[in-house]
């Protein structure tokens, strides 16, 4: 394992005030490092050739929405693996979701490529330099975002459900 | 087995005038003995439903003996589209094309609760039940249904088809019916 303050070290030296913060969450021990979003390419493509680090796998990449978060509302996170020495980190980034636009990973991962997809059908981010950014799993004539909190997440059509049958009690009553 | 054992009549004839040697009674009775006995099913499964029908068209339940012997996975030489799973709304365009290339006449069974409603998937990238799309005849409740469920479904799809009037398909009111639909 690449010990953290070897990262953190390389991270604060290269990027200095770039980097928001790199520090271990609590739970799980895992590096997490929060970058300006600008800077998302330079960051990924660093710990990539670096050759102490060689973050070269890109595990997952995703999107989160943090409604109460002003001006910062969608978090854009990668995860990434050295298999080298076998570490782990997160990169997360905070975009505003008026403007949430950020650099292609596809450049340094094929993989982003689809993830970056999935990415831009549930959450809306565009992704600069994207070769072919269209939904990948929700139908094409979609309209919104669904994984964005201010869209209910049921469908709303249906006639046959009683809310008090789920423990729920109906908030807004038909006018 | 004597020679005096009774064969069972399994098939009773529509009722008519019977002579030495002649059988008569009118035409759409005769076809629609006929097209009961030999409904050609299109299975459209995608789930958990799929399975429970896999079962249904297997030795024990033996769906074959209600004259469903051939499973056409052709649209074109099917009669009736058995939809049996949750239908995304992505696979909707592909399940009313389906429904479009099968030749008249043609039955909808649509077996489970997903199908016949979106069951448990309240959700905004699954179908409300495949009637926002194409005419159903048959709803087939649970979750799924036993293979006796869908075997009774079947039964009451072979009502519909025997007691069809020949003239049904070219009525305004089934014209009607595939226009509130957007087919044709």
């Amino acid at each position: 394992m690449i010990p953290h303050s070897l990262i953190q070290e390389k991270i604060t030296t290269r990027f200095g005030n770039d980097v928001i913060s790199v520090e271990e969450e609590p739970l799980y021990k895992a590096l997490v490092i929060t970058v300006h979003p600008e800077k998302i390419a330079e960051v990924l493509k660093f710990l990539y050739d670096d050759k102490d680090l060689q973050f070269q796998f890109l595990t997952s990449l995703f999107a989160v929405h943090y409604p109460e978060r002003k001006g910062e509302e969608i978090a854009v996170v990668y995860l990434l693996h050295s298999l080298w020495k076998n570490t782990r980190i997160r990169i997360k980034t905070y975009l505003p979701v008026s403007h949430p636009e950020i650099d292609t990973a596809t450049t340094l991962f094929a993989a982003a490529n689809w993830m970056e997809r999935e990415t831009y059908d549930f959450f809306g981010v565009i992704f600069r330099g994207h070769p072919h950014l269209k939904r990948i799993l929700n139908i094409d004539s979609m309209d919104y975002f669904p994984m964005r909190k201010e869209y209910p997440l049921e469908e709303g059509t249906r006639m046959d459900k009683d809310d008090t049958m789920f423990g729920r009690e109906k908030v807004i009553e038909k006018s | 087995m004597t020679a005096t054992a009774k064969i069972p009549n399994l098939v009773q004839p529509p009722p008519g005038y019977e002579g030495h040697g002649f059988f008569a009674t009118t035409l759409d009775k005769a076809i629609g003995l006929a097209r009961k006995y030999s409904i050609w099913p299109l299975p459209f499964a995608t789930s958990c439903c799929g399975i429970e029908f896999m079962a249904t068209m297997g030795a024990h339940y033996d769906f074959a003996r209600f004259g469903s012997e051939r499973p056409s996975f052709s649209p074109r030489q099917a009669d009736l589209l058995m939809v049996m799973g949750t239908i995304a709304k992505k696979m909707a365009p592909p399940l009313k094309q389906v429904y479009i290339q099968m030749a008249e006449p043609k039955w909808v069974l649509a077996m489970g609760a997903c199908a016949s409603s979106g069951g448990i998937f309240d959700t905004y990238s699954v179908l409300q039940g495949i009637d926002e799309i194409i005419p159903v005849d048959v709803y087939v409740p649970g979750c799924p249904p036993r293979p006796e469920q869908v075997i009774d479904g079947l039964l009451k799809i072979q009502e519909l088809v025997k007691n069809e009037s020949l003239r049904k398909r070219h009525s305004p009111e089934y014209k009607a019916l595939l226009a509130k639909y957007g087919i044709e």
